[in-house]
């Protein structure tokens, strides 16, 4: 889903052979019109969407089909952009300038239920959960576990799963699970720095 | 002959008049206060004030043209009054004025009504005098306090003087007649004019918002022709060397990112720009696009400047020697101490071997943090990449 035809029509040439495309919009409606008809296994959702943005995709989708999965692809470096579509529901961020080769191996992988962070939404993350003083409305889900941020910190420097499973002398299934629950803590938290963090950032 | 404009104190006749005659403008000021005792010295300073011009400023007014906004402020504070000054002279009046009466002065109340009505003009009149036409443009009369508490002081002053005129001439029954004529004139005059006012007004601000609007799409309109408009060009051009192409790419976008996400004014102060414009040059210089990554931010001191400087180094050796498309740049900045990590999944090199004279790591990076307290490490094997690891302690300017 997104609003540049040449750029949909380079997406389908690069990853037609690795995956199916069965359906592609350049709005709003249309998306969630196509979607709804084809019910593909995965939704490769640009962010900036003519008429209310990727977000809006994924509230009206999610909510009737939940199963679903969204990977988000962005030209913006806009942190609340980010954010917002992951905390919306994506199972993962790329930017545009991927190659076709890691954009098809991301969205295998988001359609067999993990996450994909890029270094970029790792270090986004990392900044969002950054250590304040105010003490967390829900440990649980507001603070990142000490693993947790360690593997963000190993993708964020641009390790892939396999080399930060290396480094920290655990299986890739471990790391994808840490991912996960990031991933999990990010869209369920509450923290009100999290968005206090989101409209900090609108003034940049 | 000019009114002063640095070193007046009221409205620069007394000065103007001093450096016009060639006299000491103290002896200039006491010659209009003794004047003024009789009625005429007040009389003459009002007109002098409002005939005379305020002396040019010495600048350039084309230059003065371009930055009035930011022009009005800084001379609004140089030429300020003198106010100490001020308040010696009026207080020296007053005092004369109070001797004057004592000792049987005729006073006449008519006079000071006349001197109100004078000073009340004189307000008004100064918001559309000359050499303030160009506040009229960036700070109307109505708009903002002073402005208003201005023209206020100025009608009342009027007022005071005209009643009081009447009123000590006997005449105020007589007028009220024609003030009453003269009021109800004044309010149809208003009622019919104030639609036409109104429109005229917003009409002005429709002009300027258009104008702001205007000037805003121009300069995008030529940001865009400097960059991007210009890079496209050179694509074009290049079309047959990929990795130049691909170059000119990487450098416009990140332009434009730049531009349209970040702020320009901390562009070099704190942490995450500065790595990011180190991550651009190095690029630009050696064309392996730099993926950065930054978490956190805090001011530069001395040992980040060096972190940066040896994180470009990194970057240099990366971009040159591990043949590769891609580098990593991730730098956080931890509550008391800054990282940066270097990565590439190039040649690789074995460090070992190294010889002691070669600069590039020894020197550069390795020796340059320790220098600053910091310390690097490399990790590296022929085949399995470069990942060059920087640690420096936050100094207290950092925090």
């Amino acid at each position: 889903m997104d609003d540049h035809r040449l750029f949909r029509s380079g997406v389908r040439g690069e990853i037609g052979d690795a995956v199916e495309v069965v359906g592609e919009a350049g709005d709003v409606d249309s998306a969630v019109h196509v979607i709804s008809e084809q019910q593909p296994d995965l939704v490769l959702l640009d962010v900036h969407l003519p008429g209310g943005g990727g977000v809006e995709v994924l509230r009206r989708v999610l909510a009737r089909r939940p199963e679903i999965r969204f990977l988000a692809l962005s030209v913006s470096d806009a942190a609340e952009d980010v954010i917002g579509v992951v905390r919306g529901g994506a199972r993962g961020y790329v930017t545009k300038t991927i190659s076709g080769k890691e954009l098809a191996n991301a969205i295998v992988r988001v359609a067999d239920g993990d996450a994909v962070f890029s270094p970029r939404l790792a270090g986004f993350v990392l900044d969002a959960f950054a250590a304040t003083d105010a003490p967390p409305v829900d440990p649980e889900l507001d603070r990142l576990t000490q693993r947790e941020r360690e593997v963000l910190r190993l993708i964020a420097r641009g390790y892939a799963y396999k080399e930060v499973a290396k480094e920290l002398f655990i299986s890739v299934k471990t790391v994808e699970t840490h991912v996960s629950s990031v991933l999990r803590k990010l869209q369920l938290s509450n923290r009100h720095e999290l968005s206090r963090w989101a409209t900090a950032r609108k003034l940049v | 002959m000019y009114r002063g404009r640095d070193d007046r104190l009221f409205a620069g006749v007394g000065s103007g008049l001093a450096r016009h005659l060639g006299i000491d403008p103290v002896v200039a000021r006491l010659a209009l206060l003794a004047l003024s005792i009789g009625g005429i010295g007040i009389a003459v300073y009002l007109t002098l004030a409002l005939v005379v011009p305020v002396e040019p400023e010495a600048r350039d007014e084309a230059a003065a043209a371009g930055d009035q906004a930011a022009d009005g402020r800084t001379r609004a504070r140089r030429k300020g009054r003198d106010l100490s000054q001020l308040l010696a002279y009026v207080a020296l009046a007053a005092g004369l004025g109070v001797l004057f009466l004592l000792f049987g002065g005729v006073f006449d109340p008519l006079l000071w009504f006349l001197v109100f009505g004078a000073l009340g003009g004189t307000i008004l009149w100064q918001q559309a005098n000359v050499a303030q036409r160009d506040e009229w443009v960036t700070a109307p009369v109505f708009r903002g306090r002073k402005g208003w508490v201005r023209t206020g002081a100025g009608v009342l002053l009027v007022i005071i003087g005209v009643i009081g005129f009447l009123a000590f001439q006997q005449q105020l029954h007589e007028a009220r007649a024609g003030l009453t004529f003269a009021i109800a004139l004044l309010s149809g005059i208003a009622l019919i004019a104030a639609p036409w006012i109104i429109g005229l007004v917003r009409e002005r601000d429709k002009e300027r918002r258009e104008r702001i609007r205007n000037q805003e799409r121009a300069e995008l309109a030529a940001h865009i022709h400097d960059s991007v408009l210009h890079t496209l060009t050179l694509i074009q051009r290049r079309a047959e060397d990929p990795r130049e192409v691909q170059r000119l790419a990487r450098v416009q976008e990140r332009a434009l990112r730049s531009w349209l996400y970040q702020r320009p004014a901390d562009a070099e102060t704190t942490v995450s720009p500065a790595l990011e414009r180190v991550a651009a040059e190095v690029e630009e210089a050696h064309g392996v696009p730099i993926e950065v990554v930054c978490v956190g931010d805090c001011p530069i001191d001395d040992g980040i400047r060096a972190t940066l400087q040896a994180a470009r180094e990194a970057m240099v050796n990366a971009s040159k020697y591990a043949g590769v498309d891609a580098v990593s740049v991730f730098g956080e900045v931890e509550p008391d101490e800054v990282l940066v990590f270097v990565r590439d999944r190039g040649a690789g090199f074995d460090l070992d071997a190294v010889p002691a004279d070669r600069m590039g790591v020894r020197g550069s990076i390795i020796g340059r943090m320790e220098r600053h307290g910091g310390g690097a490490r490399i990790r590296t094997a022929p085949g399995e990449g470069t990942e060059v690891q920087l640690t420096m302690p936050r100094g207290p300017e950092t925090r």
